[in-house]
């Protein structure tokens, strides 16, 4: 046996692990102060640059929600019928990123199978895709959307077209590193009878990491609902337009602006409950 | 060292796992239980350890009711009662003395293990353990970088760190070649033989109980239908346990160095299954 006992080699095996562990004790406290330092560093900065002072304007942080929530309340037995008015603008806001979830789910695959060291068809192209992809993540969405707009004219597809890159780059990045942490077995299996790639991809990896794929796919889904919603404020329809008359209103507007939200949480919990049914669906086969 | 079984029982829907399996162990031993798969050797040790709760019955181990055991308390039986699986059951990412370490997370307070802040007492006394296995060389390693022999091993320095007073092992070599499998085996003789441990390890090959048990319980559908020494495990015994008709022979529960020679035999009788 090559790990037979070492009677010499024992102490100087014990001191080198005793070291090691040192050393790592020693890194994570070093580690621990410099985030520290980090955060109250930028915290201080944060504050000097700001116009007024943190701990000046703390006492007016709840002052907006507080005239919102009153105001609202106030009018409580309009909210209904405003949910019902402003209920086409949502389907519309969900529609952009239902579609731009759908199609830039699909573009992440690929990439991420292309961006996966371990899963690409040829070393070389791993950079290259990475780097396309932080290009994606990088650009803002609304400098996007308001390029396209400009281009485009105003509605919902500048909006699509906008999210839809961002979620390339984002799913993608996250796919990737979901990818890089499958089993190889399974793909060498299929390799030893003669797949090609995509039959590979398609049959040993995408069933190990389809469910991973598919909540942080749902995530997206989620965060695009909102951005949706925020495109709206400039110029691409949806509920978001809507909002920013109700809110940019001044006095009167603030039942509407509460309706709005109230729809907007609700269909973020839906989809949170409908996810929940679909990844368990996929875990445990049909129930 | 008194550990007494009565009528543990385990149900799962209306199928009965275990029925009513009562024997007790007067002294350290060597136990080895056999059956086929799915007789209930893993969810009687499973219930042992307490990560399986039994239907009915009582081990009393000392005078106490082990599967009566909640919470604090269950969770220091466990402590006391070490486990070696199959697949091993290591952390794949940590190193071998982490992995070694781990038997001793309920003895030390959570945050300081949380921090890795073990003592160097500690640490010296998980690398002798590992040097008295032969595994000092792999200290330092991840645990997913050995082979499995050396993991199984790994999972049997877990279990010593523990001090047990009983150290239960689910066919610790059902996964490994009959080279490693036989110095496992010896490993966990020896653990016996020279620290009086009692070890009771499920094994689906009769050869291998027969070489390093004291005692044998044969097992068949959740019943015990034979408790007695390897002497006395004759192949009619042994048909009864594995449920088999006049054309078994013992090649087909062999995974042994000793039996693998005589290959034409070994290759019909596992065509012949």
């Amino acid at each position: 046996m090559s790990d037979a006992t070492v009677p010499g080699g024992l102490s100087r095996i014990e001191a080198g692990y005793l070291a090691q562990s040192r050393r790592r004790r020693a890194l994570s406290t070093v580690l621990g102060i410099v985030l520290l330092a980090m955060l109250a560093a930028g915290f201080g900065l944060a504050d000097s640059r700001n116009a007024g002072g943190f701990l000046d304007g703390l006492h007016r942080i709840g002052d907006f929600p507080l005239e919102l929530l009153s105001e609202a309340l106030a009018r409580a037995d309009r909210i209904p019928g405003l949910m019902a008015h402003y209920l086409p603008s949502l389907i519309e806001t969900l529609n952009i990123a239902l579609s731009s979830t759908i199609i830039g789910t699909a573009g992440a695959v690929v990439l991420s199978l292309l961006g996966a060291r371990n899963l690409a068809p040829a070393r070389w192209i791993v950079a290259p895709v990475r780097r396309v992809m932080d290009l994606f993540r990088a650009l803002p969405e609304i400098v996007v959307a308001l390029a396209l707009i400009f281009a485009l004219g105003g509605g919902p597809v500048p909006a699509m077209l906008a999210i839809t890159l961002h979620t390339f780059g984002a799913l993608g990045k996250l796919f990737a590193e979901v990818n890089e942490n499958a089993d190889p077995r399974p793909v060498e299996g299929l390799a030893s009878v003669g797949a090609g790639w995509v039959q590979r991809m398609w049959f040993a990896v995408v069933p190990q990491v389809a469910p991973n794929w598919l909540s942080y796919a749902l995530l997206r889904l989620e965060i695009n609902v909102r951005a949706s919603a925020i495109l709206g404020f400039v110029g691409a329809g949806g509920i978001g337009y809507d909002l920013k008359v109700a809110i940019g209103w001044g006095q009167g507007r603030y039942d509407a602006a509460a309706a709005i939200f109230v729809l907007l949480i609700l269909s973020i919990i839906l989809i949170d409950q409908s996810s929940e049914r679909l990844r368990n669906r996929l875990i445990r086969g049909k129930a | 060292m008194h550990i007494e079984v009565r009528g543990v029982t385990r149900r799962f829907g209306t199928a009965t796992a275990v029925d009513a399996l009562s024997f007790s162990i007067e002294r350290p031993a060597m136990i080895g239980i056999i059956g086929r798969s799915g007789a209930g050797k893993s969810t009687f040790l499973r219930m042992i350890n307490g990560m399986t709760e039994a239907s009915a019955g009582q081990i009393l181990v000392e005078g106490e009711d082990v599967l009566a055991l909640t919470g604090k308390a269950r969770r220091a039986w466990q402590s006391r009662c070490a486990m070696i699986f199959q697949q091993f059951n290591l952390v794949p990412r940590l190193d071998v003395v982490s992995n070694v370490l781990h038997g001793l997370l309920n003895r030390r307070p959570t945050l300081a293990t949380l921090f890795n802040l073990w003592s160097e007492g500690d640490i010296r006394r998980a690398i002798a353990i590992l040097d008295r296995l032969g595994l000092a060389e792999q200290a330092p390693k991840r645990a997913e970088a050995l082979s499995g022999g050396q993991q199984q091993r790994v999972a049997i320095a877990r279990a010593m760190m523990q001090e047990p007073q009983i150290i239960l092992a689910d066919e610790p070599i059902a996964s490994l070649d009959p080279m490693n499998a036989q110095i496992v085996m010896q490993t966990l003789r020896r653990i016996h033989d020279e620290d009086g441990r009692t070890v009771i390890a499920n094994l689906h090959t009769l050869d291998t109980a027969r070489r390093y048990c004291d005692r044998v319980i044969g097992m068949r559908a959740g019943r015990m239908v034979f408790d007695g020494t390897p002497e006395q495990l004759t192949l009619d015994v042994a048909r009864e346990i594995y449920g088999a008709d006049a054309s078994f022979s013992e090649a087909t529960t062999s995974t042994s160095l000793d039996v693998l020679p005589e290959g034409r035999r070994y290759e019909q009788a596992m065509l012949a299954d």
